[in-house]
């Protein structure tokens, strides 16, 4: 009985990966599992039968982690991959993005419901490009923690100084841009310091190993800065017998809390009532919160339907059918201006037209470029956005949730890109047109 | 940052984290609800496995207290566990729920199928489920797929687009980002919904401990006629064992996982309660793949290459 009980007591840790091949990451990772006992006994007898088949000598961890065919026969790492293990203390839900050059989208992609990302960085090497663009896409998502992970501090003698220096570099860059918060570590992955167990090469170290840190990172929410927001996926209307008048709003709660009794209102529509009853999953409850799965009952029987989004009466975010946002281009075939699209935010989707694209953002260096006129894979950029209807949208720094959508091609169901709504990180400038005349603006 | 966060919460974690049980729940709810507000025609995959039976559990969660918005749909192989059939048949009348059956033995009998010369039926099964689908008119299909099972599965996405002839192709895999499910498809096209995408084997058997939900009685230790092949104690049967040269033995064990008998290997195994097989999962050095399923066993790519087909 104790047995369950204490394994029930753990919280759920979402975290991404970020990093090139050469950086170590399948070795991180590799050990992160092998050494909190997350790979079993047939899985490595898998790798270590595939191995030797492939003439190589020992196991090659990374076929632990790359499952797919081509992955196997090219030796790289097609997509994002989730990968689970846990300890007395937590369970972890890894994004395991690859590190070649789709690195992008994928990263995007992993980073979307991570609350932490590791960053690795080659101590021989120091801070590079990648390692700035790391950053700046760690930034722009709004991941609340991220590790910067020094390895291959076996190769640089263990020196306090080549770490103190890469890690005071980087932790300036991060916090320019509005990280808010970087744990740096120094590590040797293939070795094992400082991963699960601490170094005895690295006496002057006194922080956590990773795993440490990535057990007692915090991952509640703050409540008191959220502003509440329930998009409304579906009605629940069982009309039988028993319940022949219940009318809940069923959905996740995408931030904030709710409370019975809260005056509430519903957008777009603006109508507003009282909360009179909260069901947490056919139990009554008097608060509800963040990411929970609820159905809210009003007092007054209004006009609700899926897509609508239930927010506090006091607390309403402006309704808009004009969207500024910086955008990922998730999709092979280019977004341009004109383009148009669905865009699904919350639980609704709509219709939308690409107006504008003022500028691509290069991350190697933040700078912007101007009128880009299209978005290719893998660009960043910040894209105007009109919509058919009104929507209620958050900015992306205030709520990951609700500050965030993607747009869909209405012809054949491709996502195309990622969006988050509000001011940019790297545009605190407005853009200057200097291409009037370069045959790209509309 | 740290500061705010520590006055809401005075310290502590509580009483806003969610345990790591109820978040996955919580998501699970979440892609119910998505796809019953999007798509036409969803249904279930039921085998009466413990994975189908928590997704059902968190279905009848999801709308209660209505009747959920779905039908079931079981893939027959024709060489099931009795006890599984009774269980499934008994939970379908229970909740009132609507069944359909795709059987693999009638696509035998009629011809259109070939049974294999090692008489393991769990590839023959994507044929029977594709045209089942196609007949249907089912958009939207929930399979228990788990990423944590297999490293093809550990690709998948939540939400997986199928097209009009159920295959999966990992290279054209839509990004899923925040909670955001692209459900799009053509005409023709189908959806594969995975909510317990981000569960473990534990996961379940934790979940299924908290909501003391029931399982077929093959789950537990029970006294059993078995013979081993391949290093899997199988239970004898019409199905084609025990071989010459195979001998029958009763011994003490259950089922990890619950599908065709003649793939499906019993462990040995005293774990008569469901804290007892928690703490046996939890010490197993072996994935409940790898420990009893033959057909996993066939290739590297295996598992890839049935999905391809359409497998789920």
């Amino acid at each position: 009985m104790s047995t369950t009980t204490e394994l029930s007591e753990t919280t759920l840790l979402r975290f991404a990966t970020a990093g090139s091949v050469d950086d170590g990451k399948s070795t991180l990772v590799g050990r992160l599992l092998h050494d909190s006992k997350s790979v079993l006994t047939d899985q490595l007898e898998a790798v270590e039968r595939a191995s030797t088949a492939r003439g190589q000598e020992g196991p090659d961890l990374a076929l632990l982690t790359d499952g797919l065919r081509a992955e196997r026969e090219q030796g790289i790492t097609i997509d994002v991959a989730y990968r689970y293990f846990a300890t007395a203390k937590r369970r972890f839900i890894l994004a395991d993005t690859p590190g070649h050059v789709q690195y992008t989208r994928n990263m995007v992609t992993g980073a979307s419901t991570a609350e932490l990302t590791v960053i690795l960085i080659d101590a021989r090497n120091g801070v590079v490009e990648q390692t700035r663009r790391h950053a700046a896409l760690a930034a722009l998502l709004r991941v609340p923690h991220v590790v910067l992970a020094v390895n291959k501090m076996d190769l640089v003698d263990y020196q306090e100084s080549v770490f103190a220096a890469i890690a005071e570099e980087f932790t300036a860059y991060a916090l320019e841009l509005g990280v808010p918060e970087v744990t740096a570590i120094p590590i040797s992955a293939l070795a094992g310091d400082n991963v699960v167990e601490p170094s005895a090469n690295m006496d002057w170290y006194g922080g956590p190993t990773v795993l440490e840190h990535l057990e007692t990172v915090p991952v509640i929410h703050d409540l008191s800065h959220c502003h509440a927001r329930l998009p409304v996926q579906f009605v629940i209307r069982p009309q039988t017998a028993e319940h022949p008048d219940y009318r809940g709003y069923a959905g996740q709660i995408a931030a904030g809390s709710f409370r019975v009794g809260e005056s509430v209102t519903v957008l777009p529509s603006g109508r507003s009532s009282k909360i009179s009853g909260i069901d947490l999953l056919g139990e009554p409850v008097s608060i509800a919160w963040t990411t929970q799965s609820v159905t809210v009952l009003l007092e007054d029987d209004i006009d609700i339907s899926r897509g609508d989004l239930i927010v506090p009466s006091k607390d309403a975010p402006p309704t808009t059918q004009d969207i500024e946002a910086t955008v990922c281009h998730v999709a092979d075939a280019p977004l341009t201006v004109g383009h148009r699209v669905l865009l699904k935010h919350g639980t609704r989707t709509v219709k939308a037209i690409v107006k504008d694209i003022p500028s691509r953002l290069t991350l190697d260096d933040l700078s912007l470029h101007p009128h880009p006129g299209q978005l290719v894979a893998n660009d960043i950029g910040r894209v105007k956005i009109r919509t058919a209807e009104p929507l209620p949208v958050d900015s992306y720094s205030d709520s990951r949730r609700t500050g965030s959508f993607i747009l869909i091609d209405p012809n054949d169901g491709t996502t195309l890109t990622a969006g988050m709504v509000g001011e940019s990180f790297a545009s605190p400038e407005p853009v200057k047109d200097a291409s009037e005349d370069d045959g790209w603006d509309f | 940052m740290t500061t705010t966060v520590a006055a809401v919460a005075e310290g502590t974690d509580a009483p806003y984290a969610l345990s790591h049980l109820d978040a996955l729940e919580s998501e699970a709810v979440h892609i119910f609800r998505e796809v019953a507000g999007e798509f036409e025609r969803p249904v279930i995959l039921f085998s009466g496995g413990k994975d189908s039976i928590v997704m059902l559990h968190l279905a009848l969660k999801a709308f209660a207290p209505a009747a959920i918005p779905f039908s079931l749909l079981h893939v027959d192989t024709g060489h099931n566990f009795p006890e599984v059939l009774e269980y499934r048949d008994r939970t379908v009348e229970r909740h009132g729920l609507r069944l359909h059956v795709a059987s693999v033995q009638d696509y035998i009998d009629r011809g259109v199928l070939k049974e294999r010369p090692d008489g393991t039926r769990n590839p023959l099964q994507t044929l029977p489920l594709t045209e089942k689908i196609q007949a249907e008119k089912f958009d939207a299909v929930f399979g228990g797929g788990r990423r944590d099972e297999e490293k093809a599965r550990a690709k998948e996405r939540v939400f997986s687009l199928r097209d009009e002839f159920s295959q999966w192709d990992p290279r054209r895999q839509r990004p899923e980002l925040w909670n955001l499910y692209n459900g799009r498809h053509a005409p023709g096209e189908h959806v594969r919904v995975f909510p317990l995408s981000n569960w473990t084997e534990l996961d379940v058997w934790q979940y299924i401990a908290r909501e003391g939900i029931e399982l077929p009685e093959i789950y537990f230790a029970h006294e059993r006629e078995v013979f081993s092949r391949s290093g899997m104690w199988l239970t004898p049967g019409e199905w084609g064992g025990p071989k010459d040269g195979e001998t029958v033995e009763k011994r003490l064990v259950r089922y990890r996982t619950v599908g065709d008998m003649s793939c499906t290997g019993a462990v040995d195994s005293d774990a008569v309660t469901l804290d007892d097989v928690i703490v046996e999962i939890a010490a197993s050095r072996l994935t409940e793949r790898g420990a009893t399923r033959a057909d996993d066993k066939m290739s590297e790519a295996a598992m890839e290459d049935r999905k391809r087909e359409g497998y789920f």
